[in-house]
């Protein structure tokens, strides 16, 4: 490790209800990979918006190479050497590799973009890099993997001094990860200065030098990777919160009535089939890698994607569902992962939001019945535990956790006996990430049944009864959570088929 | 057995596009469609024909290379029917009225198209406001506005024999009597080579693209979106201007309160060849071919008998048909 490069010291920003950072640190020196741990909604996302000057700061200072610096945009922190590979690939589908690693800065022959130069460069940096990938090819083409690769290319390509790198292993087989780290080897021997989020624990021991811990938005500690142990590192990322005791068995009762059978269903290349049970009163896990096909899965018995073939059985009967409509009259529900495109309407209220789907209870003549509305939301943000001032709020105030909430109330109201959970606590910050895992082991106790797509491994492993596991729009395995690891899984998600 | 089979597939696709894609089908449609109707029309095969439909398709040509831009950003521009018609009215009227050069009253009439272009541009761009409803409304404002500067009246260009009615020959050359040579084909091609350079190999074209592909990602990687989004209007308004004098040279009299129908003959040739939709994908050779399938339809029709009514049943149908290919090619780009 060499000198300091990077300081960022006292951060602070706040979001219209949410003080997402609280005075943080973090420190960074020449030739160093320094891990930013945290569970989601930690802030360590934000803490990197803040130092490429996606987000401005409220205060604190940041210290690069020796100057104080403040980035307004990107640019500015990319041409100081500052650049982040991010989570969400940021690809341009339509253009080609090369023109998506030169994009902005493209080389010039007269009026022109000289795209011989940008290919023949974008070469050699894939060869400095030991990737194999056609700089000519059309982007959308790529896998997500090698999508993933040449968002590092880009970033390495801009004489960088400092490089974040998102939770770049999230959609990667073990195989690119490998390449990956060999990557990162070769830039902190450059004297680079690194800074790596992961989740996956294992990766933090094997690849970091020093690991920052964030904690709801504020700085926990830093350790020198070597000299902690993986429980150091969760007892600082979890603190005080004490999560719902992980499952060691099946809580489904034995001869639990089978009430969601899909047979060999197909809808596209994501999901090819497909086949499964669900039992009354199971959390059944779908684990895999990002792009593995779960979600599409998901929307396809859901109705919200069209099907090519398989067939459907709610509680035995066969049903046809071609339209999310057909699936909440057979009383099934779907949680989308993402809440603000299509859970939730943010500009009302708590009341209207839960009694959205099923409004026709609600009339009386020709007009709403506010009072019973009103009431029945009361009683849904009673039973759930929902933190809002009141059933008139509207959800755009409300935390990420307590909007999943009014989500999960809406799907009751209809009297939805399958629920599919797709990601449920994406952005909710660890104490609500519990409350939700406690909410989902009652529903399932009182006799729903549950789906649950989650790619956090602890998620999967805490929460599930059993675990179902798909890689390239293929079933690849099914899992007892009684023989359950994170090697075992990780295994099945990253399984190449011939 | 599944693999081989998308091996093949693959291929297949490639040949063709290396032919051009839909482009290539376009081509074949124009040339079908001319063998159609010379066997079904003696009349049709006739040379004034060719002049008469090239006459009537340059406005139309001009209007869709530059809202292939717009297009390929996943906008649309609507103002460039009713906005050529304005311009051109513009332009006329102080060339008749008040004694501008005839070139004085084109740099005006395109100056005008450029300025709209970037009032739309800037609307869609830095207000954030959809391109449907900025370029519905100025589409509404070019249409009165046109009306109200010239008084409601209708203008005409200087013809005949008229000081300035060389413009006229920019497009159209008497070269022996009743022998006309169209070369405003050969000023279209041209610009049609110049945006086809700027779409492919220029910041410009790179960037429409990137904006029409992912736009967020292209800020991210620094790129100044909103200029280069305004630039794309800036584009369509400029060969609004440039259209507005080839419908000047080709017609003898302008009337207010026309043009409204103009834009979705342009935005539908540029569909027809090859405009996606959704934005990010688009070629100006294409938009060229695409309007050339309109305008035979436009000149052939009546040839056989089809009455206007009929054309525009028929053109819409097509239209349909080139937007169930690109959509049927993402679908099976997905698979």
């Amino acid at each position: 490790m060499g000198d300091v490069i990077l300081t960022m010291k006292g951060i602070d920003k706040s979001f219209p209800g949410v003080h997402a950072l609280d005075h943080v640190d973090l420190e960074v020196r020449r030739g160093e990979v320094h891990a930013l741990m945290g569970e989601n909604g930690a802030g360590k996302s934000t803490l990197m918006k803040v130092l490429t000057g996606i987000y401005t700061k409220d205060s604190g200072t940041i210290t690069f190479e020796g100057k104080e610096v403040e980035f307004h945009n990107t640019r500015e922190a990319q041409d100081a050497g500052i650049v982040i590979v991010h989570q969400e690939l940021n690809m341009l589908g339509h253009l080609t590799v090369a023109q998506n690693i030169f994009i902005g800065r493209e080389f010039k022959k007269g009026i022109g973009i000289d795209d011989r130069k940008m290919n023949e460069e974008a070469a050699k940096l894939f060869k400095r890099l030991n990737i194999d990938i056609d700089p000519t090819e059309t982007m959308s083409n790529l896998t997500v993997g090698k999508q993933q690769m040449c968002e590092i290319a880009k970033a390495i390509s801009h004489e960088a001094k400092v490089i974040v790198f998102d939770e770049p292993s999230a959609a990667l087989t073990e195989s690119e990860i490998e390449e990956l780290f060999k990557i990162i080897r070769d830039l902190r021997e450059q004297q680079l200065g690194i800074i790596y989020i992961s989740h996956r624990m294992d990766e933090i021991k094997v690849i970091t030098d020093r690991v920052t811990v964030m904690r709801d938005g504020t700085y926990v500690g830093t350790l020198i990777t070597k000299d902690c142990t993986k429980n150091d590192i969760i007892n600082m990322m979890v603190g005080r919160v004490i999560y719902e005791d992980p499952k060691t068995h099946s809580m489904v009762p034995k001869g639990a009535p089978v009430v969601l059978k899909v047979e060999k269903l197909n809808a596209g290349k994501m999901v090819q089939n497909v086949s499964f049970e669900l039992h009354k009163g199971e959390i059944l896990g779908f684990s895999g890698l990002m792009g593995a096909g779960r979600t599409e899965t998901a929307r396809a018995i859901f109705g919200a994607d069209p099907k090519e073939s398989g067939k459907i059985y709610v509680n035995g009967k066969e049903v046809v569902i071609n339209t999310p409509e057909d699936a909440v009259k057979n009383g099934i529900g779907y949680l989308s992962e993402d809440r603000k495109r299509y859970g939730i309407v943010v500009q009302k209220s708590v009341a209207e939001n839960t009694t959205m789907a099923t409004l026709a209870k609600f009339v009386k003549g020709i007009f709403i019945d506010k009072k019973k509305e009103e009431k029945v939301a009361q009683d849904y943000v009673d039973s759930l535990a929902t933190k809002t001032p009141g059933v008139d709020q509207l959800v755009v105030n409300l935390s990420g956790g307590n909007q999943q909430k009014v989500v999960i109330a809406k799907w009751l109201t209809r009297d939805c006996d399958i629920l599919i959970f797709d990601e449920p606590t994406r952005g909710i910050d660890v104490g609500a990430k519990n409350e939700i895992y406690k909410l989902m082991n009652k529903l399932a106790s009182e006799g729903k049944a549950i789906i649950m797509i989650s790619s956090e491994m602890t998620e999967i492993l805490r929460m599930s009864d059993r675990i179902i596991i798909m890689c390239e729009g293929k079933i690849t395995g099914e899992i007892d959570i009684a023989e359950a690891t994170q090697e075992n899984i990780m295994n099945l998600a990253t399984r190449e088929i011939g | 057995m599944t693999n081989q089979k998308t091996v093949t597939a693959a291929k297949k696709q490639s040949s063709l596009e290396k032919l051009g894609g839909q482009r290539f089908i376009v081509l074949l449609v124009i040339i079908g469609l001319a063998i159609f109707f010379s066997v079904m029309s003696p009349n049709f095969r006739k040379y004034t024909t060719l002049v008469s439909i090239l006459d009537y398709s340059y406005y139309i040509v001009l209007m869709s290379i530059g809202v292939t831009f717009p297009l390929i950003t996943g906008g649309v521009d609507l103002s460039i029917g009713t906005g050529l018609i304005c311009y051109s009215l513009v332009g006329g009227y102080l060339i008749t009225f008040h004694n501008f050069p005839v070139w004085g009253g084109m740099l005006v009439t395109v100056l005008f198209g450029i300025a709209i272009g970037i009032l739309n541009g800037t609307l869609v761009a830095i207000m954030e406001i959809p391109p449907f409803l900025v370029t519905l409304c100025t589409c509404m404002i070019t249409r009165g506005l046109g009306s109200i500067i010239v008084g409601g009246f209708g203008i005409t260009w200087p013809t005949g024999t008229q000081p300035g009615a060389w413009f006229r020959n920019i497009f159209k050359i008497t070269v022996a009597p009743r022998k006309m040579l169209p070369i405003g084909i050969v000023w279209v091609l041209i610009l049609v080579l110049i945006m086809s350079y700027v779409l492919k190999h220029t910041k410009i074209g790179r960037y429409t693209i990137a904006i029409g592909s992912n736009k967020e990602a292209a800020r991210l990687s620094g790129v100044n979106v909103k200029a280069y989004h305004v630039t794309a209007y800036a584009i369509s308004g400029l060969f609004a201007g440039l259209a507005a004098i080839a419908y000047s040279a080709v017609f003898s009299t302008v009337q207010p309160g026309t043009g409204a129908g103009f834009e979705l003959e342009a935005i539908g040739g540029a569909i027809i060849g090859g405009v996606s939709a959704s934005g990010g994908q688009g070629t100006v050779t294409g938009s060229l071919l695409g309007v050339f399938v309109i305008c035979l339809l436009k000149t052939g029709l009546p040839f056989i008998g089809l009455q206007a009514n009929w054309q525009q049943i028929i053109t819409g149908l097509v239209l349909i048909g080139a937007v169930l290919i690109d959509v049927i090619k993402k679908r099976r780009g997905i698979e």
